[in-house]
């Protein structure tokens, strides 16, 4: 009867439902296979999904509950580009420029995994630009709709809150995305100078560093991209 | 120690076992749903069709991108659990603002339409 019992102990799930409950009655660590900083990004970003899932749904309250008619984004983000008038034309290519940069980002995870030194950061570097484009896009879009008098406080087309929201949520985001691309240039410069190759400390730690942190910093890049995915579908498009 | 590192052994090599092709793949569907939810407003559908549509590719492109370029489909489910299930409250806190938007815009009719 004791043999039998230890053999129960000792046989572990290996999927399903179950290794849930043995990963988190287990003494040490509950998230197995992930490192400390990788689970702590990921519940970073839990909490930065309760940050901009708030804001969409303060968006989505002020929207429902106005009595005014609510400005038709199409028209409102539309360009006349060589003539032609393409209803929200910026928005579609900022999506397309964030998509790419999150393709160079998982590409540049998977050569960081590889130790392949020289495209890891050259696909980080590109990753930046295609951020800063994004960025630089999305002031473009502030200067044209404020010129256009759009404030948190008013607009030309309709309720109010168009503008208190657009600005909150956009410039959150905007936010994210510069975040982003900062951190980027930090881990780029990090692995063309070898630092993950040599195990070279960082600045605030005596923990060696590991090409862990590419995946870390990807993990970050998609969320913006994600969140992006939310917002182009419930603020320009519904 | 020894432990973690051989997790993180392991993880490294399923992670190395990706081809970069998987990658483009995922990018390439990226594009074609961004492609299609843009030509949603293009094509000025509207009402239900119109709002399915959008629900419909903008889930597509988190799952493509959560599922493969975060990972997560290769996470233990421990994990994936801890992080997936806590977004269900914002899908609760939603339900109740809209029913709560909904009221105040009830009573914003009510009370701007007796006023004339």
């Amino acid at each position: 009867m004791n043999t039998a019992f230890t053999e129960h102990r000792t046989r572990e799930p290996e999927s399903g439902l179950a290794t849930i409950v043995t990963d988190f009655s287990a003494d040490q660590r509950a998230f197995r296979n992930v490192s400390w900083g990788k689970a702590m990004m990921w519940i970073f970003l839990l909490s930065d999904t309760f940050i901009f899932g708030t804001f969409l749904i303060g968006y989505m309250t002020a929207r429902m509950s106005t009595a005014e008619p609510w400005p038709n984004a199409s028209e409102v983000f539309a360009l006349e580009i060589a003539g032609h008038h393409l209803p929200l034309i910026l928005i579609a290519i900022m999506t397309f420029v964030l998509i790419s940069s999150s393709g160079t980002m998982a590409m540049a995870v998977n050569y960081g995994y590889r130790r392949q030194r020289r495209p890891t950061a050259a696909l980080l570097v590109v990753t930046a630009l295609l951020g800063a484009t994004f960025v630089g896009m999305q002031a473009f879009e502030w200067t044209k709709l404020i010129s256009e008098g759009v404030r948190p406080w008013g607009n030309p087309w309709g309720a109010a809150q168009f503008g208190s929201a657009f600005f909150m949520i956009t410039g959150f985001h905007g936010t994210h995305v510069t975040i982003g691309v900062i951190f980027l240039l930090i881990v780029a410069r990090k692995v063309i100078r070898g630092d993950f190759d040599h195990g070279r400390p960082g600045f605030f730690t005596g923990r060696k560093g590991r090409y862990e942190a590419v995946e870390i910093m990807g993990l970050y890049w998609h969320f913006v991209d994600l969140v992006w995915v939310f917002i182009f579908a419930f603020f320009y498009l519904w | 120690m020894s432990e973690i590192a051989r997790s993180d052994a392991a993880h490294r090599i399923v992670v190395k076992a990706h081809p970069i092709r998987l990658y483009l793949v995922v990018w390439g569907w990226l594009f074609v749903l961004s492609a299609f939810s843009y030509l949603v407003d293009y094509f000025h559908l509207t009402g239900t069709l119109r709002y399915s549509l959008i629900l419909t590719f903008m889930m597509l492109k988190a799952g493509l991108i959560v599922a493969v370029f975060m990972h997560m489909a290769w996470e233990r489910l421990a994990l994936v659990y801890a992080i997936l299930v806590p977004i269900g409250a914002i899908l609760a806190f939603l339900a109740a603002m809209a029913v709560e938007a909904d009221y105040t815009l009830l009573t914003r009719l009510a009370f701007f339409s007796a006023g004339q």
